[in-house]
Parts: structure tokens; C-alpha cells; sequence
């Protein structure tokens, strides 16, 4: 079933063309990966999927995204709800300067989902749980969220996100920053967290997006060069330019 | 998926009419300050301008004065010692009681009718005559200031019945005002004479002179130190505790209260060197000291911002890093140095504190000449002016204002178009 | 051609070690002067404290020999006055600096409820919501605001608030002092608020970007970020932005000379007339008086604990915002 569609998308940074007319489904419950080159444009596409970008004062969005047939970018969506459907995990580990609990228990508060103090630690719990963090917090949820490792404040964040209870997941090269040991605990939490939420993540690692992904996308200098099943992405690419990415010709 | 009463998505939905309404009131908090900001700065302006529009024009009236000689007490001599001693106040007493032969015959009369005309009617007078002695036997009409309270009753400051003025007095103005010998003309006196007891005789000239020696000195002084300071900490000082502290010695300097500063140049250079009570020179010198930090700062941050590959470049010639630095990255760094000195001369014309303190409060009615002459200052003329009891130094103190406020942007202005025109990208 | 003239040149090089003498040997030399120039003058600014300590020190001391210390720090009397007369100097509580202080505090409290949120509020607008447009209107305003002479603002004091201030609040049954300190405070206040808004503008601006996305990704509005993220990490920060604005308002000199009184009444009621210690510095040295007297030398103590007090505000202020940009550097 498809969850998110993007048609014709085009993103400008002031004059500069960041996208051209992309056209992309997002399945539900599935991973898609988005690869290519630096630059390519895989996080601008990945930023317009909750309207991260416009944060960003000189960029300009065309073109149609719908989540579940509604069009994110009309202007009656209010962009609380959309990033609470659409939750986010970036590229570098960025826990609040809080406690891991506070980190977790941020998203719940301020959308009003824990009625009690039971009802909130219940979240905390379970969402550090799902993000298989928890065995390791456990005796310090007041220590400050800066004191953990890299890999852990990444699950943390992922916790933080899931807390949520977002539909879609969207990732930013989650891994960048983490050693191999803890990408290979993200990996497989990706794989767990699949069966509750639709999940698009960028990697510029093409085994990463081989592992995890049911679906990969490539893109090349702004265009959506390619899209289709993992396997067939990276088995039997269609297009030049995909095969030489794969084959590691260019990036 | 974990168990809830009712489903998140419900639940977010319902909360967001409320988050709205505190989104859109945290953004109008903002906006209120910005707005309460600009509200008193227009509140300010206006106030400073409505009071200060008043001393652009001064009440002035015209007498037919004879100057004779046995009223001037002349004898035959008319050397410029004796001119300027002879008896102006009798002469202007004469033409006012032609004016109302009525009043002279009652001594209280005489004085009421005198009060009408400012005491500075004489001194005028004897300058026209000291300017063109062959005045002297002859009769002519002159516009002489009118006193302060005339002048305030004119521009509608007072009013009639304020009690000001007895009915006698008013009756005399009346009728001043019907011969037309009273007029609202442009009032010079403010730009070109200095400070007197007598509002409508006060000018700021000999506190802008003040202002203006002081500023040089510090200029003088503070330009060439901060950027000599500036140049060694950033590019030769090595890194360790000396400098560092004073690196933290500049930045509490730059904090502490101009007060103190005053207090520094009381004990030292006054007391300690002996300097003149109330000189430009030592007023200069205590502004010097507080400008330095501004000067320091700005000139670092200036050098700071060219970028390391232009010494690089220079270095790779063969020269050395103090050829480096004075032929390459203090010329670039130079627009911003002034920038930053000229905001701090900017900061430096404002300040009264410390220049109180040195005793630039004084009560000076002569032109500084030079350094060591006593001299006030532009802001602690306003501060005196301010503080004196008579109405019409409200008008005098706010056109002052007004006087220093344009300086300030004339400066600021220039620091502005310096930035704009030499800013450069690296 | 041009190859032989390389060659010569090539030739004519001396060794390495060789250069250290004439022209470059004096070239060395003047560079030596020339930074023991740089080096003198980067001196002046720790002379300029030394000079500080030391002629306050010393004035100090001399004033200590004719009024206990323990009388001035905790005396509830401050009337300088009485000891002009020779017999009496030092007479009991003439130099009692406890109205003073509380004074000075008074108006800084004011002060600082006017700057302090202004302030704050305003660098979070500049900070986290105006457009760019809007940025290049607010902005100028607090920079004006900011290089308007302090007698101006005593003046405007005078002129328009404290007028206003009594009233409107005698329309409402108040008794106010025309020099009240709250008129002093209010219009100190605002001279503040660029002080604040400022660095407090400097200081959410170096919050890292990444935090601020971790919260909007999570669905928060644009307040709830600033409120729970943004403003908690730039807190110390934030804290040093203010404690430099006390130390301004507590060293501030013509406001509180022009709008601020004489009378040293111990009162914590904005409503009435309070003196500060600046207040009474410029009223102890201003007039004829021989530079030796004890009240010219109370001047000196008084400038003194105002040095202390500014400077530890001042320290701990910078400290605060060096540690604060260390963190997230």
C-alpha cells in the first residue's frame, strides 16, 4: 500500500535547481533507501518529506507530496501534526540537553499523550525498549542524554522519535557518525521497527541500503534516476548511470 | 503498538487549537517588546523635539538707542579699554524709557520695565560699538534679545496669568508688540556662544570646542594604542596565562563604570600629576583609556577576519610576519579599525560621567582655546542645563540634545557607509 | 640572455647563515623596537587596572583613617554633609553606606524587571522569528536605542517619565516622589535592553541548529522549542547577558544623577525617592571642596565597592559566556 507519493517535485535553493521532477512512492511498512553520490539531492527529497525544509529561508518547494492522499504542502496543514505523523532521525546524534528520560518523554508531553505520570513512564519504557536501548539506561534515565556513546544517543533519538508514535519514520544517514558495531544495532532495529512504521532512510552506504531496504532510490545530480526493488536495484540495474554508482564508478 | 485510551493522531489533533493560540502569543510577546522598544525611542525623539524646536528662535526686541556720550560715561577717549567699560545699561535703560515715559518716573517701574530685556541687551550693544566706535553720538535701532521669561511668555510656555508678570509688565509687552518692536528671529546666540547664567545667552560653542579637544585627545591617544595592542595580542603575543590575562583585562575594562574611570583620572592625573582642573587634555585622556577596550576589540576582529592565506602568501615571499602584517593585513583590516574607532569615539562624545568627575562641570563662559583651557563638554552642558531652575533651559537642554544626537549619527553614519563600501567577502 | 642574468643571480647568492647581517641584520633590529612598541602598549590596559586599583586603594585607606570600616559597611546613616565640619568627621553614621546600597539595588531591581524580559523577549524575536525583513527594522531600533547618550536618557527621565509616573499614579490615590526610584529604573531599564537583547540574541544564535530540528521533527511548535530546547541550552549564557546588564545598571551614573535624588532614605518602595552610590560620587566631588577631606575620600571608597561589585559581576558574566561557547563550539 502506498503511504507517501511524490509527483513532480522540484527544489530550488535560491537559484540553484536541487531537484528535478521527482516522482516517488513511499510503501507502507517497508524500508526505502535513498542513494547517490554526495550532493545528489537524496536529503533534500528526504527534508521535503516533513517540510524540514522550510526552515530554510532561500528554499522553495514544487510540486506534490501526499501522505495518505492529502497534500502536505496545502496550506492548511499544520506542520505540528505533520512532523508528529512524520517523525525524523538525523544525520548526527542530537539528544536534547536533558535527561534521557526528558529526551523520550519530550514528544509525548507536548502533544498531550500521557495523561498521567504512569501513562508517560509507560512510553518512556517501552519506546527505549523498542529502540533496544533500554537494558543499557535503565539505572541512569535522570543522567544527562549527552553523557551516552554515540550509538546509543543515536537509538536514544530514535526512541525520542518513536515516542511519538509517528507514522513514518524518516532517517538521515543515521549512521554516518557511528562506529560499525553500533550501525549494526541500528540496522537491525530498522529491520524491527519496520512492522510498526514505513521508514525512508538515507545512506551513502550502498551495503546499508542493500541490508536493510526493501526499496532503493537513486539519485544523481537532482534527478530520481532510478527506483525499484533492492534486488533488482542493485542485481540488475536499468540505467548507466545506477550501474556505475553500484559498480563504484562515481561517488 | 502501545495501549491508549485514545488513538495519538486524536489526541495531537485536539491539542492543536490551544498550541496555536500559544504559538501566536509567544510570537506577539516578541513583537511587543520589539514595539515598546520603538515606542519609547519615538516617545523619546518627540519629546526631545517638540522641547527642543523652542531654541531655534529667540524673542527679540527693538529699541531706538542713543548713544550718547554723557549716558555711556565717555569722556574724549574712545580706545577699545574704555569702550568696553562704558555704561551700555544706562543707554538700553534710556531707550526703553522713551519707549514708556510713563514708567520712568517709579524706580520699581524702571526695574519691572528692565526686566523686560535681557541683561545680555549690553554686552551686545558694546560689541556693535567696540566693532565701530563712530557709533558713539549717534542713535539707531537694535534688536536685543528679550529676557528668558519674555521669551518663554512669547512661545506660549507661559501663560498670561501664570503670575510671571504683573499686569504692568504685560500691558508694556502689549504694547512692544503693537509698535512691532518684537520679533522671533533665528537664534544665532545658541551655535556661537558658550555657556551663561542667562538661558537666553547660553550657547553650546564652547562646549562643542570642549567636546571637540577632548575627542581629538582621545583620538590621539587611544587610536594608535588599541591598534598597536590589537596587532601584538592577535598576531605576536604567544598563547599562555600573561595574555590571557590581558585578554580578560580588556573585556572587564570594557565593563567597568565610566564612573570609576573619572575617579582613575581624578587621583592620577589630576592629583597625582598635577594636570589642570577641568582641561580638555585630561578629559581626552580618561576617554582615551575607556575607548581603548572598543578600539582593542574592533581592531582584533578586523584582523581576525583577513583570512590567513594573504600572510601566508606574503610569509612564502620572504617577509617577515612584521613586513606581513604591516604591508598586507593592516591595510585590509584598516576600514574596520576606523569603523570600530569611530563608534567609539561616537561612545566616547556621550559620556559625561567620567568628565564630571575631572571637574569639566564647571560653569565656563569663555571659548576653550586649547588643551589646557577649562572647558565642558557637549553632554555635561546638557547635564548642567538640565539641572538649572529656569524654565527656559528645558528648550535650551533638549536643542542641545538634538546638537549631540546628530553628531552621534553623523558618526554612526559614517562608521555605516565606511562598513558598507569596504566590506569584502573572503 | 635572460638565462645567464638567472645564472648570475644564482651565483651571487651568500649561504643561508650568511643573510644575518647588514641591511637585514638592521631590518631585524628595528622589527625588535618595533614590537617591544607593540608589546609596551599592549601594557597600558592592565596599567589602566593597576592604575584603577591602586589610586581607589589608596583614597580608600586614607578614608578608613577617619570613618571605621565597620561604620560605612553597615552604618544606616549616609549624611556626608555633617562632616564638613572639622569636629565631627567621622561622627557616628555620617558614612554609613547601607542606604546606598540598597538604593542602587532598588534601582537595579527596577531596572533589571524592565530589561530583563524586554530584553529577553526581543533577542528571541530576532533570534528565532523575524523574518530578515523585519530582523532589518527591529534591529536598527535596539542599536539606536543603544547609542543614545545616558544624560539623554536622565533628561528624557526628568522631562516626560517621572512626571508622567506621579500623575498618573496621584490619579489612582498614589503618593509618588518626583525622584522616584521607579522613574530612574524604568527609563534606566530600557537603556538596558539592548545590553541584553544583544548578547542575548549572540547567545540563542550559537545554539547549535541540529537541537532546534530535533524538536520540530518531533512535531514541536516554534514557542515550545524556544521554551523547552533552545532557551534551557542557552541558559547560562543567558544568564551572563543579564548579569552584565546589573553590572551596567548598578555603574550607571547621569540617569540616576538627573532623575534619582540626594535623600539616602533605607527603603525598599520603588514609590519613593532612593540615592545611589554613583548618585552621591558625583555629589561628593562636584563643588569646592580640598581634595583631602573625608568626603572626597568617601568618594573614592564609594567608587571602590563599586568596582568590586562590577568587577565580580563582570567575571562571572564573562565566564559564564566563555564557558557557554565553549560548549558548543
Amino acid at each position: 500500500m502506498t503511504k507517501l507519493t511524490a509527483r513532480n517535485v522540484n527544489v530550488f535553493y535560491g537559484d540553484a535547481h536541487a531537484l528535478k521532477q521527482v516522482n516517488l512512492d513511499i510503501r507502507q511498512n517497508e524500508v526505502t533507501a535513498l542513494i547517490g553520490p554526495s550532493g545528489c539531492g537524496k536529503s533534500t527529497f528526504l527534508r521535503c518529506l516533513n517540510r524540514m525544509n522550510d526552515l530554510i529561508e532561500a528554499c522553495r518547494v514544487e510540486g506534490n507530496i501526499c501522505l495518505d492522499g492529502e497534500d502536505i504542502y496545502d496550506p492548511a496543514v499544520d506542520l505540528v501534526y505533520l512532523r508528529a505523523r512524520i517523525g525524523m532521525v538525523f544525520q548526527k546524534p542530537n539528544p536534547f540537553p536533558k535527561s534521557v528520560y526528558d529526551n523520550v518523554a519530550y514528544g509525548p508531553k507536548i502533544h498531550g499523550l500521557a495523561s498521567s505520570r504512569a501513562e508517560m513512564d509507560d512510553i518512556v519504557t517501552s519506546s527505549l525498549e523498542r529502540a533496544g536501548l533500554f537494558e543499557e539506561v535503565k539505572d541512569r534515565l535522570g543522567a544527562p542524554a549527552t553523557g551516552l556513546s554515540g550509538g546509543q544517543q543515536q537509538r536514544l533519538c530514535i526512541a525520542r522519535a518513536i515516542a511519538v508514535c509517528p507514522e513514518i519514520i524518516l532517517m538521515d544517514e543515521p549512521c554516518s557518525a557511528l562506529d560499525p558495531i553500533a550501525t549494526a544495532r541500528i540496522e537491525a532495529l530498522i529491520d524491527e521497527l519496520k512492522q510498526n512504521f514505513t521508514i525512508v532512510i538515507v545512506t551513502h552506504s550502498m551495503q546499508q541500503a542493500a541490508r536493510v531496504s526493501q526499496r532503493t532510490a537513486f539519485f544523481h545530480l537532482g534527478d530520481l534516476v532510478e527506483v525499484g526493488d533492492t534486488d533488482t536495484v542493485f542485481t540488475k540495474p536499468v540505467d548507466p548511470r545506477t550501474e556505475s554508482y553500484i559498480s563504484g564508478h562515481i561517488g | 503498538m502501545i495501549d491508549r485510551q485514545s488513538s495519538p493522531s486524536e489526541t495531537i489533533l485536539a491539542s492543536l487549537p490551544r498550541r496555536r493560540r500559544a504559538e501566536a502569543r509567544f510570537r506577539i510577546y516578541g513583537i511587543a517588546a520589539i514595539g515598546i522598544a520603538l515606542a519609547f525611542l519615538i516617545l523619546l525623539i518627540s519629546a526631545i523635539g517638540t522641547q527642543g524646536i523652542g531654541a531655534i528662535s529667540q524673542t527679540e526686541i527693538a529699541l531706538d538707542v542713543t548713544l550718547d556720550e554723557s549716558v555711556l560715561g565717555l569722556s574724549d577717549a574712545r580706545d577699545r579699554e574704555t569702550l568696553s567699560k562704558a555704561n551700555y545699561r544706562a543707554v538700553i535703560r534710556a531707550a526703553l524709557g522713551d519707549v514708556f515715559p510713563e514708567a520712568v518716573s517709579a524706580r520699581r517701574d524702571r526695574r519691572a520695565l528692565m526686566k523686560l530685556v535681557s541683561v545680555g541687551a549690553g554686552f551686545e550693544l558694546r560689541n556693535l560699538v567696540l566693532e565701530d566706535p563712530g557709533l558713539v553720538g549717534g542713535t539707531m535701532r537694535v534688536w536685543v534679545p528679550a529676557d528668558d521669561e519674555v521669551d518663554m511668555l512669547m512661545k506660549g510656555a507661559t501663560a498670561r496669568d501664570s503670575g510671571r508678570f504683573s499686569d504692568k509688565q504685560l500691558g508694556w509687552l502689549d504694547q512692544l508688540e503693537e509698535e512691532g518692536r518684537i520679533r522671533s528671529a533665528f537664534n544665532w546666540r545658541f551655535f556661537t556662544s558658550g555657556d551663561s547664567r542667562e538661558p537666553e545667552l547660553a550657547g553650546i560653542l564652547g562646549a562643542i570646542a570642549g567636546s571637540f579637544f577632548a575627542l581629538i585627545t582621545c583620538l590621539v591617544l587611544s587610536f594608535p594604542l588599541g591598534v598597536m595592542t590589537a596587532i601584538y595580542l592577535e598576531e605576536f603575543a604567544p598563547r599562555n596565562r600573561w595574555t590571557d590575562l590581558i585578554e580578560i583585562n580588556i573585556n572587564n575594562l570594557a565593563a567597568v563604570p565610566s564612573i570609576v574611570f573619572g575617579l582613575l583620572g581624578l587621583a592620577i592625573f589630576l592629583g597625582f600629576m598635577g594636570l589642570t582642573r577641568s582641561a580638555p587634555l585630561v578629559g581626552g585622556m580618561v576617554l582615551a583609556l575607556m575607548t581603548l577596550p572598543t578600539v582593542i576589540i574592533a581592531t582584533r576582529a578586523s584582523l581576525r577576519a583577513v583570512p590567513p592565506s594573504i600572510r601566508e602568501a606574503a610569509i612564502g615571499l620572504g617577509a617577515s610576519r612584521m613586513q606581513a602584517m604591516l604591508h598586507h593585513t593592516l591595510p585590509l583590516a584598516m576600514p574596520g579599525i576606523m569603523t570600530g574607532t569611530i563608534i567609539g569615539m561616537a561612545q566616547a562624545l556621550g559620556e559625561s560621567a567620567p568628565l564630571i568627575m575631572i571637574g569639566m562641570v564647571a560653569f565656563i563662559v569663555d571659548m576653550p582655546q586649547g588643551l589646557l583651557d577649562p572647558a565642558s563638554a557637549l553632554p555635561v552642558q546638557i547635564y548642567i542645563w538640565a539641572d538649572s531652575p529656569e524654565r527656559a533651559f528645558a528648550e535650551k537642554t533638549a536643542a542641545a540634545i538634538i546638537v549631540l544626537l546628530a553628531f552621534l549619527i553623523i558618526m554612526n553614519l559614517t562608521a555605516v557607509i565606511l562598513r558598507r563600501r569596504f566590506e569584502r567577502r573572503w | 640572455m635572460a638565462q645567464t642574468a638567472m645564472a648570475a643571480r644564482d651565483e651571487a647568492r651568500p649561504s643561508l647563515l650568511a643573510v644575518a647581517k647588514g641591511r637585514r641584520a638592521r631590518q631585524i633590529l628595528g622589527e625588535r623596537v618595533l614590537l617591544g612598541f607593540l608589546l609596551a602598549s599592549s601594557l597600558v590596559a592592565i596599567l589602566t587596572t593597576i592604575g584603577i586599583v591602586f589610586s581607589l586603594l589608596f583614597e580608600t585607606i586614607r578614608f578608613l583613617d577617619a570613618v571605621p570600616l565597620l561604620d560605612f559597611l553597615f552604618g544606616l546613616n549616609w549624611s556626608p554633609q555633617i562632616a564638613i565640619r572639622e569636629d565631627q568627621v567621622g561622627s557616628s553614621g555620617a558614612f554609613g553606606v547601607v542606604p546606598l546600597l540598597v538604593g542602587t539595588g532598588l534601582i537595579a531591581a527596577v531596572a533589571m524587571t524592565v530589561a530583563g524580559p524586554l530584553g529577553l523577549l526581543s533577542a528571541i524575536y530576532l533570534a528565532e522569528y523575524a523574518s530578515p525583513r523585519a530582523r532589518g527594522f527591529a534591529k536598527p531600533i535596539l542599536e539606536i536605542l543603544a547609542g543614545i547618550p545616558t544624560v539623554v536618557y536622565g533628561f528624557f527621565a526628568v522631562l516626560v517619565v517621572a512626571p508622567f509616573l506621579r500623575d498618573s499614579s496621584e490619579s489612582i490615590g498614589f503618593e509618588v516622589s518626583s525622584e522616584s526610584a521607579l522613574a530612574a529604573g524604568v527609563v534606566m531599564g530600557v537603556m538596558i535592553v539592548p545590553i541584553v537583547s544583544s548578547l542575548a540574541d549572540d547567545v540563542i544564535a550559537a545554539v547549535p541548529q541540529s537541537l532546534r530540528e530535533g524538536a520540530y521533527g518531533l512535531g514541536a511548535t516554534k514557542s515550545e522549542t524556544v521554551r523547552d530546547i533552545v532557551l534551557p541550552a542557552a541558559l547560562p549564557g543567558i544568564g551572563g547577558a543579564l548579569l552584565l546588564g546589573v553590572s551596567r545598571a548598578i555603574g550607571e551614573t547621569m540617569i540616576v544623577v538627573m532623575a534619582a535624588g540626594l535623600s539616602a532614605n533605607l527603603t525598599v518602595n520603588p514609590l519613593q525617592a532612593v540615592t545611589t552610590i554613583t548618585v552621591q560620587m558625583v555629589a561628593l566631588l562636584t563643588g569646592d571642596q580640598e581634595f583631602d577631606s573625608p568626603k572626597t575620600l568617601a568618594a573614592f571608597a564609594l567608587g571602590l565597592l563599586l568596582f568590586i561589585a562590577t568587577l565580580i559581576l563582570n567575571l562571572i558574566a564573562l565566564m559564564l559566556v566563555r564557558r557557554y561557547q565553549e560548549r558548543y563550539d
